[in-house]
């Protein structure tokens, strides 16, 4: 298969609104693009989406192949397999990307298999790098990174040998980058091949609430560990969030302990966040907690343990009760401000 | 009506209980080193075929593993839970499967089977957490599927379809497919029955015979060997006719370049005294460099 030198992204919409990890993985791609004097493209499938294509050109995609039928207005596995794999075999990208979302992960894997090609999930971070295999050099293969095991150890996975490379990333860890409205690239529009036949899932109900907490916009996050212990104590993150103008966040054993919900929870199975200030109150920093927010600027650490390891990773560490040094963190802010 | 089931589950290690030798240098893991179970998630794809087992009486569930001898073991603990039949397949030609050859040896398994309604897995496994090998199989197949499935609503036998709730980002899809489709499920709508006594007791000595071509002697267990059960079958390549091209190493994309144990990065920690004075001198400091407002 002759390759031609474009790194794709699929590009997810949910109700006619493309997914902010596939504007991410669009910056993500332009990056990669650079390095090997490639060309950015991008698939978007579903009804009526002229709008959202011309807003993804803007992040940095050279072509655009669009696919408008209704009957892909909402994703189901067989039709959007059929057409982003045709869309993948008559392009020949070197690299597809998608996000590591429940669409994403039911469709990728769908396409690697029928192309018989290589598919890492959910990478955290994507690389361009050699690779020998026997005596054989690839150069300028994708190196996709991934946490595996719990989190326990980093994997850099390869699949040079067919292409294209493929990968599910997560959303969050790829910075987004400002849109540029007069970004010159084009829509080419294309007709899918689908028979009724392929049409095999029946959707008879769909509810999304909004995510009515926005950690992953979110610029302060004040989040609170099992060490916070009550829901009455819980009420010191929230007002030290409030004051900040932040965002409330939490450990998986805060929320599992019913001490808040988990739409608030970071790490590895939560949300990936980056924000400018990451304030961790009782929390011990264990790896799949700080998988999802080693990342932020700056990180405050409050323990009553010295030895946590969250003070490995932290700017600023207070060691002491938290029900004592929020108030006076409170007070403080209160007073400076 | 019965129904024809087929369930996939998988043996892993226990990631919850990590030690330092858990990785060999070839970056596959040593599973000799940590504790084996039985995939968390692939529990509840068993508990949801013996539901519709309990609903549907004359429903056959078919548990298969692909993995190395000891695996038996999930395949067991499968039966004392009511399943009717289970195979292990098993050969050293499918070592360094990634999820695309293993969905390759797993397709050619439910192949042979046959005749199957609905094919159900663990939405992932803890070892990997891929969440890829249930798609790749439904796509080598050719079916249709419905991922992260909390719970099954209903069946209907006559038109041969099955309605489920499946979870997606903030909210769920009630979605509804024909007959043949694969499932895969979540941790959330089921509650996994606890093996039964008398079943554990007349399976307790349940094995299989082993063609020891297939095997060299440190891949053996003793487990495996001894007289053949009917409804315990070892199947390895030739018995489930796959190409070997398509298994093991030879049939994976892809490769492990590189492992990293995850360390600590430390960082340059100011400590703050924990008074009033430290910390606001702290919060000064912040909003100094606009980190605060
Ligand atoms: C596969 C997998 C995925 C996971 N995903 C996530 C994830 O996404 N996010 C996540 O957070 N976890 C995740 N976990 C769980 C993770 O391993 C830890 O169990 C969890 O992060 C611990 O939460 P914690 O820090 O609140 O609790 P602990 O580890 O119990 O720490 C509590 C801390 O509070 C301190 N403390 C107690 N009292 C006080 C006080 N009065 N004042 C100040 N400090 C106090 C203690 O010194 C301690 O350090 C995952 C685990 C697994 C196996």
């Amino acid at each position: 298969m002759s390759t031609k030198n474009t790194v794709m992204v699929f590009i997810q919409q949910d109700d006619g609104i493309v997914a902010d990890v596939s504007l991410e993985l669009v910056c993500k791609a332009k990056e990669l693009a650079g390095e090997l004097g490639a060309k950015v493209s991008a698939i978007l499938a579903g009804d009526k989406l002229d709008a959202e294509a011309k807003r993804v050109i803007s992040y940095g995609v050279d072509e655009l192949f669009l696919v408008e039928d209704k009957r892909l207005a909402h994703y189901t596995p067989v039709p959007y397999t059929k057409v982003v794999r045709d869309i993948i075999v008559a392009q020949q990208p070197q690299i597809v990307l998608y996000g590591a979302t429940t669409t994403g992960r039911d469709l990728g894997p769908r396409i690697a298999s029928n192309l018989k090609v290589g598919l890492t999930a959910d990478c955290t971070d994507l690389q361009i790098g050699d690779h020998k295999i026997k005596e054989q050099l690839y150069k300028n293969i994708l190196y996709q990174i991934r946490p595996a095991f719990g989190g326990n150890i980093i994997a850099t996975i390869v699949s040079p040998e067919k292409l294209p490379q493929m990968a599910t990333v997560r959303e969050g860890v790829m910075k987004i980058v400002e849109p540029d409205a007069s970004y010159k690239g084009k829509i080419t529009k294309v007709d899918p091949k689908l028979e009724d036949g392929d049409f095999l899932t029946e959707i008879i109900k769909r509810v999304r609430e909004e995510k009515r907490v926005n950690l992953k916009g979110a610029q302060i996050i004040v989040s609170g560990g099992i060490g916070v212990e009550t829901r009455a104590n819980f009420k010191l993150i929230e007002e030290l969030a409030h004051v900040l103008g932040g965002e409330i966040g939490a450990s998986r054993a805060a929320v599992d302990a019913g001490l808040v919900s988990q739409p608030h929870q970071v790490g590895q199975t939560g949300t990936t966040v980056r924000p400018r200030l990451y304030i961790a109150c009782g929390i011990s920093g264990s790896i799949q907690h700080r998988a999802g927010m080693a990342e932020s600027s700056k990180i405050i650490a409050i323990n009553s343990d010295p030895d946590a390891p969250i003070f490995q990773i932290a700017h600023y560490g207070i060691v002491g009760d938290l029900k004592e040094i929020i108030p006076q963190f409170i007070k403080a802010y209160k007073a400076k401000a | 009506m019965g129904l024809n089931l087929v369930v996939l589950v998988k043996q892993v290690p226990d990631t919850q209980n990590i030690t330092g030798d858990a990785m060999k240098e070839d970056g596959t893991v040593n599973r000799q080193a940590l504790p084996a179970i039985f995939n968390p998630e692939d529990l509840y794809a068993l508990e949801a075929a013996l539901t519709v087992k309990d609903l549907y009486p004359g429903t056959r569930v078919n548990v298969l593993t692909m993995g190395p001898p000891p695996a038996v073991q999930v395949l067991k603990e499968s039966l004392y839970r009511g399943a009717d039949f289970v195979a292990l397949i098993s050969d050293r030609r499918f070592a360094a499967a990634d999820t695309l050859a293993t969905s390759y040896a797993l397709k050619c398994a439910i192949e042979k089977i046959g005749n199957y309604d609905m094919v159900f897995c663990g939405r992932q496994a803890i070892d990997g957490d891929t969440a890829q090998v249930g798609p790749q199989t439904a796509e080598k197949l050719g079916i249709n599927q419905i991922t992260c499935v909390s719970e099954i609503n209903n069946i209907d036998t006559d038109k041969k379809s099955v309605e489920a709730t499946r979870s997606i980002e903030g909210g769920f899809e009630i979605v509804k497919s024909g007959f043949p489709v694969l499932l895969t499920f979540t941790d959330e709508g089921y509650v996994p029955r606890p093996p039964s006594a008398i079943r554990m007791l007349s399976y307790k000595n349940a094995s299989t015979e082993v063609s020891t071509e297939a095997f060299d002697e440190s891949y053996m267990d003793g487990e495996m060997s001894g007289s053949a059960g009917n409804n315990l079958q070892l199947w390895d390549i030739e018995a489930i006719n796959a190409d070997v091209e398509g298994c093991g190493l030879s049939g994976s994309p892809t490769k492990v370049k590189k492992i990293m144990s995850v360390v600590l990065t430390s960082g340059d920690i100011k400590m703050v005294d924990n008074d009033m004075g430290g910390i606001a001198e702290m919060v000064h400091e912040l909003i100094a460099d606009h980190t605060i407002g």
